[in-house]
């Protein structure tokens, strides 16, 4: 349990967290491991847990009939996937295909979501975390939207 | 003294005529040519020439081969209209007119002792390709030395063959990442910025020379500066559209600059301001 919290804090998205939050948050958590090959989740299931990536690579996926499988970002050692298991109805937009062996620290979403609203500090805190993460993966996005390397770059 | 017996001075405006020696595909619509240049007297990497076809038009184009190669100059076009269409037709043998290298080059003489942080987007990577191997032909002069590169998807990727086997070296890092993949792709998918944080390990000692879309660059130099890099230290190429090449015509004014004489190679600190402005 303390090897978790201690994991936890080591990850760069929870640096710095006092050790009465980690200590909140560290019974939400526990280690998993995937093979290459292996999905975290799968568009449409819900959205039950958040990942901290401590090695290994992860794509990101988007199915459409007839275009085939897209990647759109991977992720790998120090990232966070998972946004869905903070916002209603709580289910997963993409897919998150395991590219190479991955390990990982898996936070229960109904368990975190429980504490946050028990202590709103907390949820405060989760949330200036989060939401820096948010904000950059949307500026990524419309870089990517841009198209910037097509003719007119 | 008899005015006829000086030797006759190339006028900057006039091109001089070179051959096609050979062209080879790099990518969709982009093509590679080695030119002979017997009138060369070498260049700085970073720099440009002025290419003419007959017939069609001018434009400039970086130089991308090797600045030790001596006569035998290269250039990397994309054909997006009249002129780099005409230029990327070219066979070997054909003409062609050509005028320079002009421009600032990348400050490669002055990074001895420095960490080299190198980010390239889509055909960016052309006019930094003569630094990349003019620093590996004296790799022991400088610290670390990473490549970024960022593309819009796998089948673009510029040099895939050579960034391949600079991977595999011990004395350059080499990231890449494609915007979008379909699923054999194994490598990198995300905006090129998000690899940089990875490259720089001593920001106060890290030089940074940046080339690709402008707007990639605006956030490139962005990153670099949230990861500890001074102004001073981030080098971009503007490749704004030009004409005289010479600081004459005015078309490539960028505020108090003309980007053909005062850059394309420019200190961020000195245009920063500039960039984020929509009027110039
Ligand atoms: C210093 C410098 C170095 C360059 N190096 C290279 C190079 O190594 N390889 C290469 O392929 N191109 C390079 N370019 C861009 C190249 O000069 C233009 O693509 C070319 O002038 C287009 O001429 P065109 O007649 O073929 O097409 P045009 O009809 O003039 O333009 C076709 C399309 O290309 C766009 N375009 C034109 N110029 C530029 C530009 N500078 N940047 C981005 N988009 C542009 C136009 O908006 C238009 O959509 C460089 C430009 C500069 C200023």
């Amino acid at each position: 349990m303390e090897d978790l919290q201690r994991i936890i804090r080591a990850h760069p998205f929870f640096a710095g967290l006092s050790d009465a939050f980690s200590e909140l948050i560290g019974g939400c958590a526990r280690n998993v491991v995937f093979a290459e090959g292996d999905h975290l989740f799968r568009q449409g299931e819900e959205a039950d847990a958040l990942y901290l990536l401590r090695s290994g690579q992860v794509a990101l996926e988007i199915t459409a009939p007839g275009r085939g499988t897209m990647t759109f970002l991977t992720l790998g050692p120090g990232d966070v996937v998972g946004v869905s298991w903070l916002v209603p109805p709580y289910r997963w937009s993409y897919d998150a295909r395991v590219v190479e062996p991955t390990r990982a620290i898996a936070m229960d979403a109904h368990c975190l979501r429980r504490k946050c609203e028990d202590d709103p500090a907390l949820g405060y805190e989760l949330m200036k975390r989060f939401v820096p993460v948010l904000s950059q993966r949307l500026q990524a996005a419309r870089l990517q939207m841009l198209d910037v390397y097509g003719p007119d770059g | 003294m008899d005015q006829m017996a000086e030797p006759r001075m190339a006028h900057p405006l006039v091109p001089r005529v070179a051959h096609v020696r050979r062209r080879w595909r790099d990518g969709p619509d982009v093509w590679t040519l080695e030119i002979e240049d017997g009138a060369g007297s070498g260049f700085m990497p970073g720099q440009f020439n002025m290419l003419t076809v007959f017939g069609v038009g001018e434009v400039p184009i970086s130089l991308s081969g090797d600045p030790a190669d001596g006569n035998r100059i290269r250039h990397t076009v994309r054909a997006v209209g009249p002129v780099t269409r005409a230029l990327a037709r070219l066979r070997p043998g054909d003409p062609l007119g050509l005028r320079g290298p002009f421009g600032t080059g990348w400050p490669t003489d002055a990074l001895d002792g420095r960490d080299v942080v190198i980010v390239a987007g889509g055909l960016g990577l052309a006019p930094l390709r003569p630094a990349i191997l003019q620093l590996l032909a004296r790799r022991d002069r400088i610290g670390r030395l990473t490549l970024v590169y960022g593309a819009r998807s796998p089948d673009q990727i510029l040099f895939a063959r050579q960034q391949d086997r600079w991977g595999r070296r011990s004395d350059i890092e080499v990231a890449v990442t494609v915007d979008h993949a379909t699923s054999p792709w194994r490598g990198y998918v995300g905006v090129v910025t998000t690899l940089i944080p990875r490259a720089v390990s001593d920001p106060a000692n890290t030089v940074a020379l940046v080339c690709g879309p402008e707007i990639m660059m605006r956030f490139a130099a962005a990153a670099l500066t949230d990861a500890g890099l001074p102004e001073t230290a981030i080098h971009l190429s503007m490749e704004r559209n030009m004409k005289c090449a010479v600081g004459l015509c005015g078309h490539c004014q960028f505020g108090a600059d003309f980007l053909c004489r005062d850059g394309p190679v420019f200190r961020l600190d000195r245009i920063a301001r500039r960039l984020a402005l929509r009027e110039i």
